[in-house]
């Protein structure tokens, strides 16, 4: 699947109708068209909800979704757990989102206190808090996936406890992420689940570009034609900083000593 | 049942002491806040009615019968072309005309010195539960539930359960409701509904059945539920384009205002008032015709320079959808002005839900507070935009681009639309 020669790359958005609560297919856009503007063949290839999950993608992109949706999804993942384990075997790459980040967990419980089995992709466990956490997101991926200040919006009553050994996805300066430990997200090899959504990754090229490192190699750092995607991020993360949230600048203080 | 005639007026109602006095000091503040220039005095003067007789919007509404019309997107407009066909038919009504939807700008409205006996009054979706009671409504117009504001309001599901909470507390409820929205179906069931079959515009809110969790089937038929059975409810009355049949009796809708959902605003107002209150069908159809902008919906405004732009609301991922088809029939440049306030959403994911691509080729201008959300959004649809956050301003530079007189079309948010229209209303 990697290097050149390789056919076109294929983003698969998983269930849009079941877990595209949060415009998350901008997810799966943005991978496709910085593959094609970089020269790469790239297609976007929707599983629709009730189909079995295919094996042969090289990025599955999860979203979020409302609490009888995301039930639906879980039973239909399932039934496909060996496909993507599969593909996961194989190099493929799964950005969770939200409920999909959930879903991607070994187990989480609905708002009326059901459990439900998730695929297990990830080591974390997820339980429904109150208050629901809501508003403009900024974590730091510095010491993980190495790409500095993620901006996002969060959107949800989970409570994320991650597993020994696993590593969150960034260290949160604004907003609540997992809700537990001052963390967002989950990184385990090609996995990738977080919390944020806006979408995540128009707003966040560089996670974006990251990603398709993992599938297209060096070619993921080759310059793209981003007109706007700079300037968005750096207006976020600027707005964090006017809105008056000295928590963030006293924490980026300290990070740096 | 398919619309029994709602019964006789009752008589007019004698308002206690408190409820007057509240009345009057309501009015005094909307007046005062219209003249001092800080609003358009409804929100205001209804609060303050409200605080003095916690009482009033039920001693308000004593006396008429109330019509109420709820639903995510399209209640205004329902509510004023539902006005204009009861008015073909002789019934004079009182409705909130400005929009104000909660249980200040119901009391304002009915506070407001009138003769008419009927009030028709649009209904925020979320307040619907805590006025039922009050407005014992003869009659509720249900059109359609999509997300809006999921950061402020939740979700879809929770609302429809509240509606649905309502119709099991009043089974006699009678309600006109839209059969081909999985939601409003489920949510009308125990009541005494008149179906009205729309068809489906937006089905990404509705991939799962609302009574039992499993995904739903689509055709032409509308849905049906694998696990339950639950389906679109037979309906006595059906829009396809722009024919409405009501219980046989076709009808061409002969609408002035644009939008394939404008139609089906029609398509309610008019089953109601011809089912409901008796008014002959052909006679409502052409009332309705006669409208032509509802609240500031489709105004036209100075831009600078000479030239104008007319305004069009979009709220949520539904409606937006809705004005892009629309656009693709109408030439001109386009405006995107989106904020992300309180009343807009904070949150801009909706832009990843709406089909920008239907812009490419077009010259678009992304405008607002959040125009730098908007111009990523259009870039990966293959538009190049303009960046402007002024919007009238951006509408101006495009005005002066385009070489023939084509009209510019702003599509905003919600607090972009109110501030471009105020002084339109
Ligand atoms: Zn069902």
């Amino acid at each position: 699947m990697t290097g050149a020669g390789a056919s076109a790359v294929r983003v698969g958005l998983v269930y849009p109708e079941l877990l595209g609560t949060y415009g998350d297919r901008g997810n799966a856009v943005v991978l496709v068209e910085r593959c094609r503007r970089r020269g790469v063949a790239a297609e976007l290839v929707v599983v629709p909800a009730g189909e079995a999950l295919p094996a042969g993608l090289d990025v599955y992109v999860f979203g979020g979704g409302e609490d009888d949706p995301q039930e639906a999804a879980a039973a239909g993942l399932r039934q496909g757990r060996a496909a993507l384990e599969q593909a996961v075997a194989h190099g493929a790459v799964v950005f969770a989102v939200c409920a999909g980040f959930q879903l991607c967990g070994t187990v989480y419980s609905t708002g009326d206190g059901r459990r439900v089995e998730g695929l297990g992709l990830l080591d974390a466990t997820t339980e429904a808090g109150a208050p629901r956490c809501i508003g403009e997101v900024v974590s730091d991926t510095t010491d993980t996936l190495g790409v500095g200040l993620l901006t996002g919006f969060e959107n949800h009553a989970g409570r994320t406890r991650l597993g020994r050994g696993t590593t969150p996805l960034g260290r949160v300066l604004v907003g609540a992420g997992n809700g537990v430990g001052g963390v967002d997200g989950a990184v385990r090899d090609r996995v990738v689940g977080t919390y944020l959504h806006g979408p995540v990754l128009p707003r966040n090229p560089a996670l974006a570009d990251r990603l398709l490192e993992w599938v297209i190699g060096p070619a993921a750092r080759h310059a793209v034609a981003d007109r706007w995607g700079a300037a968005l991020h750096a207006e976020r993360l600027r707005e964090a900083r006017l809105r008056g949230l000295r928590a963030w600048w006293r924490d980026r203080r300290l990070a740096r000593g | 049942m398919a619309g029994a005639e709602v019964g006789p007026p009752p008589a007019p109602a004698r308002t206690d002491l408190r409820t007057r006095c509240a009345v009057a000091a309501g009015r005094f503040a909307g007046w005062a806040s219209r003249v001092t220039g800080r609003g358009a005095g409804t929100q205001v003067g209804g609060r303050i009615m409200l605080a003095l007789a916690p009482g009033a919007l039920g001693a308000l509404a004593a006396g008429h019968r109330v019509v109420c019309v709820s639903a995510t997107n399209g209640k205004t407009t329902t509510t004023r072309l539902l006005v204009e066909a009861l008015r073909a038919g002789g019934h004079d009504a009182v409705w909130n005309t400005t929009g104000a939807n909660m249980a200040s700008g119901l009391a304002a409205a009915l506070a407001r010195p009138h003769t008419a006996r009927l009030a028709v009054l649009e209904v925020d979706e979320r307040w619907l539960a805590r006025v039922l009671d009050p407005l014992r409504p003869a009659l509720v117009v249900w059109g359609n539930l999509s997300r809006d504001q999921l950061d402020r309001f939740g979700e879809v599901h929770a609302i429809a359960r509240t509606w649905r909470a309502l119709a099991e507390a009043h089974p006699d409820l009678r309600v006109v409701a839209n059969a081909s929205d999985p939601h409003v179906a489920w949510a009308a069931e125990p009541a005494e509904v008149t179906w009205v079959d729309l068809g489906a515009a937006w089905r990404d809110d509705a991939a799962t059945c609302p009574r039992c969790g499993s995904l739903l089937r689509w055709s032409e038929a509308g849905f049906a539920c694998p696990g339950c059975r639950f389906a679109t409810p037979p309906a006595v009355a059906r829009l396809r384009g722009d024919e409405l049949v009501v219980a046989g009796t076709p009808v061409r809708v002969p609408l002035r205002m644009g939008g394939a959902w404008n139609l089906r605003n029609a398509a309610l107002a008019l089953t109601a008032a011809h089912l409901h209150f008796g008014v002959d069908l052909a006679a409502a159809a052409a009332a309705v015709g006669t409208v032509e902008a509802v609240a500031g919906r489709f105004t036209t405004i100075p831009v600078g320079a000479g030239r104008t732009a007319r305004v069009v609301l979009a709220k949520n991922p539904a409606g937006w959808t809705e004005v892009l088809h629309w656009l693709t029939t109408q030439p001109g440049p386009v405006v995107l002005a989106v904020n992300a306030h309180l009343a807009d959403g904070r949150d801009t994911s909706w832009l990843w839900d709406v089909p920008y691509e239907l812009l490419v080729g077009r010259d678009v201008a992304a405008s607002g507070e959040r125009a730098l959300d908007v111009a990523v959004r259009l870039d990966y649809a293959g538009v190049d935009p303009l960046v402007e956050r002024d919007p009238r301003r951006a509408a101006a530079v495009l005005a002066a681009r385009t070489a023939d007189q084509a009209v510019v079309t702003i599509v905003a948010s919600y607090t972009q639309f109110t501030a471009l229209t105020r002084s339109q209303w």
